[in-house]
């Protein structure tokens, strides 16, 4: 039952063949047996799920059931979720009840989807390690001494682990792709606006977008299905009608035009993982393909840009965190001023104070221009570098991440370093486009993602184009030994 | 770029962020390697290009004038560390 994708799962529950109280169960199961050796959930709401599964049985029963109805889903603590404890990795937070619900949660709700749990992410999905969570680190299931990504790196581990069929993400400078191929599973991050923001809670509003991460494309579909769409609590929410993202997954590959961006195969990407995305474009050329050679030149600009933009945004955000309205609060305050600054020093964790600083540093007196107007006009070039691109190709493809998934500990100590390893997804979000990643190979025991990029609103196209790959390859039905 | 202590001590005022003297160092040295990463976005001529602010470039939508919100006081302050008669309790202010 656990090996089913939830388009299987949809037709099996329609069939009868099994109840969604009986699925909700083997999961709930399955994250008791194993989650202790994965660290993916931060709460599992074993009750809520099993009243929420009953009733998705009798709209099954009745005829009223849609796709996603009694379907098993884990939701990223990120999205407030009314009446559970919602975190977002942080002290902060820990024991913040949300007395209400995001809309990316109130959507998997209409649609009759069961909430499993709130998975583990790195603290305010600072991080691409998911070591930065107040809860402790998730391990990567292909192997436990290496990361699961982050910081969605929760939500990519229950998916790769068989301890939920699928799972949501959220994705600033490559949170869903990046945690999505070193856990050998698919994830889309949605072009900007396209997923409502509400009561998800903010990291860099200008960036951040939500989207969904599952073991296939079709998977995804589905979930975009639900997900997608215009809400007029997110201010920056997009007026645009929702394809059916199903609809197009079958379409032929002949004659798609492929960029490959000479800079996404430059130095610092690893041979072994070089050599898996080859291989996948290889299968495209197969599937009627044609390879363009591009540049997007101003690549390198993508990563100092981010770390202005993010953490001024984020500096701004999280100011809300003041131990006074919600959150937490330090013990006997000398003054309002002692209460805030030990509220926040006591809860947040290292790497989330580092990205406050750097926010006020760079929105501080004087230096604005220098750091924050360079950032937005770094931004506005790697933007038209893509437009450029797109005017001669439809999708762009790479590797996600230049490396395989690394050991715990490994990056810790010296942030930059973590920062170089979202090199290939930053750009995209700074550019507001869509992105994939899709599982393509292994270097040793851990899984390589192929990226793929789509202009603006081209989702479905995005989903069409690892459809087919998923139709002509393997990699994304690899179970990890310790979890099969 | 390096940063001083002071500017340490000094930015994290600004965020309202304890920062004890033990850890000053270790900010110092963090900091100072992630503005040098930023610092690569100076080699490049951005003198006639735009700020770009948003990914879409669009006005924020606007709407009627009207109240959208319940009065939820109470569902709210119940998850606050301290209330009072409705209101939210801080140390005092004023004198």
């Amino acid at each position: 039952m656990y090996n089913k994708t939830i388009a299987e799962l949809s037709q099996s529950l329609a069939q009868g063949e099994f109840s969604s109280v009986e699925l909700t169960q083997v999961y709930l199961d399955r994250i008791e047996k194993f989650d202790g050796q994965v660290n993916s959930y931060i709460t599992v709401t074993a009750d809520a799920a099993l009243a929420a599964a009953k009733q998705a049985d009798v709209q099954i029963k009745a005829g009223t059931a849609g796709t996603l109805t009694g379907i098993p889903l884990a939701q990223k603590d990120i999205f407030c979720t009314n009446g559970v404890k919602t975190s977002c990795g942080s002290k902060m937070l820990d024991n913040f009840i949300s007395p209400y619900d995001a809309t990316v949660i109130s959507n998997f709700k209409q649609a009759g989807a069961v909430m499993l749990g709130k998975t583990n992410m790195d603290e305010f999905a600072m991080g691409s390690s998911n070591e930065t969570s107040f809860y402790g680190a998730v391990k990567n299931p292909w192997d436990l001494d290496a990361v699961p990504g982050g910081s969605s790196g929760g939500s990519a581990a229950v998916v790769a682990a068989r301890l939920a069929p699928a799972s949501t993400g959220t994705d600033t400078g490559g949170s869903i792709r990046q945690p999505a191929a070193l856990c050998g599973i698919t994830g889309l991050k949605p072009t900007y606006g396209r997923v409502s923001r509400y009561g998800m809670i903010a990291f860099a509003s200008s960036l951040d977008q939500a989207g969904p991460m599952a073991r296939t494309a079709e998977d995804c579909a589905l979930m975009m299905n639900a997900m997608a769409g215009f809400d007029e609590r997110d201010s920056t929410s997009i007026e645009r009608d929702v394809p059916d993202y199903s609809a197009s997954l079958n379409q032929s590959l002949a004659g798609l035009k492929i960029g490959l961006p000479k800079e996404y195969f430059a130095a610092g990407l690893d041979n072994g993982v070089a050599s898996a995305v080859e291989a996948a474009i290889e299968e495209y050329k197969k599937l009627g393909a044609e390879i363009v050679d591009i540049s997007l030149p101003n690549t390198a600009l993508s990563v100092p840009a981010y770390y202005v933009v993010a953490p001024a945004e984020c500096s701004s955000n999280l100011s809300r965190f003041d131990g006074v309205r919600f959150g937490y609060r330090c013990d006997n305050p000398e003054d309002l001023e002692d209460l805030y600054k030990r509220s926040r020093g006591e809860a947040f964790g290292p790497e989330v104070k580092r990205r406050i600083m750097i926010g006020a540093y760079v929105l501080s007196a004087g230096y604005y221009d220098a750091y924050y107007i360079k950032a937005q006009k770094s931004r506005q070039l790697i933007s038209q570098d893509f437009k450029q691109a797109f005017e001669k190709v439809d999708v762009i493809m790479g590797p996600t991440s230049p490396t395989v998934a690394f050991n715990l500990g490994e990056k810790t100590d010296d942030p930059v370093t973590m920062y170089l390893s979202d090199a290939y997804t930053i750009a995209t979000n700074l550019a507001g486009l869509p992105g994939m990643s899709v599982p393509c190979g292994f270097v040793g025991q851990r899984p390589v993602g192929l990226q793929i990029i789509g202009n603006y609103f081209d989702e479905a196209r995005l989903l069409n184009v690892a459809h087919q790959y998923q139709q002509h390859t393997d990699w994304h039905s690899r179970v990890p030994a310790a979890f099969a | 770029m390096s940063i001083e202590p002071s500017d340490v001590e000094k930015i994290a005022h600004l965020a309202r962020l304890e920062v004890t003297e033990a850890d000053v160092p270790e900010y110092v040295r963090n900091l100072s390697n992630i503005l040098d990463l930023v610092a690569q976005m100076d080699g490049v001529d951005t003198d006639k290009v735009e700020p770009m602010a948003h990914p879409m470039a669009m006005a924020q939508r606007l709407r009627e004038d009207v109240v959208t919100e319940t009065d939820q006081r109470d569902h709210f302050q119940q998850i606050a560390p301290q209330t009072e008669n409705g209101l939210y309790l801080v140390p005092q202010v004023i004198e």
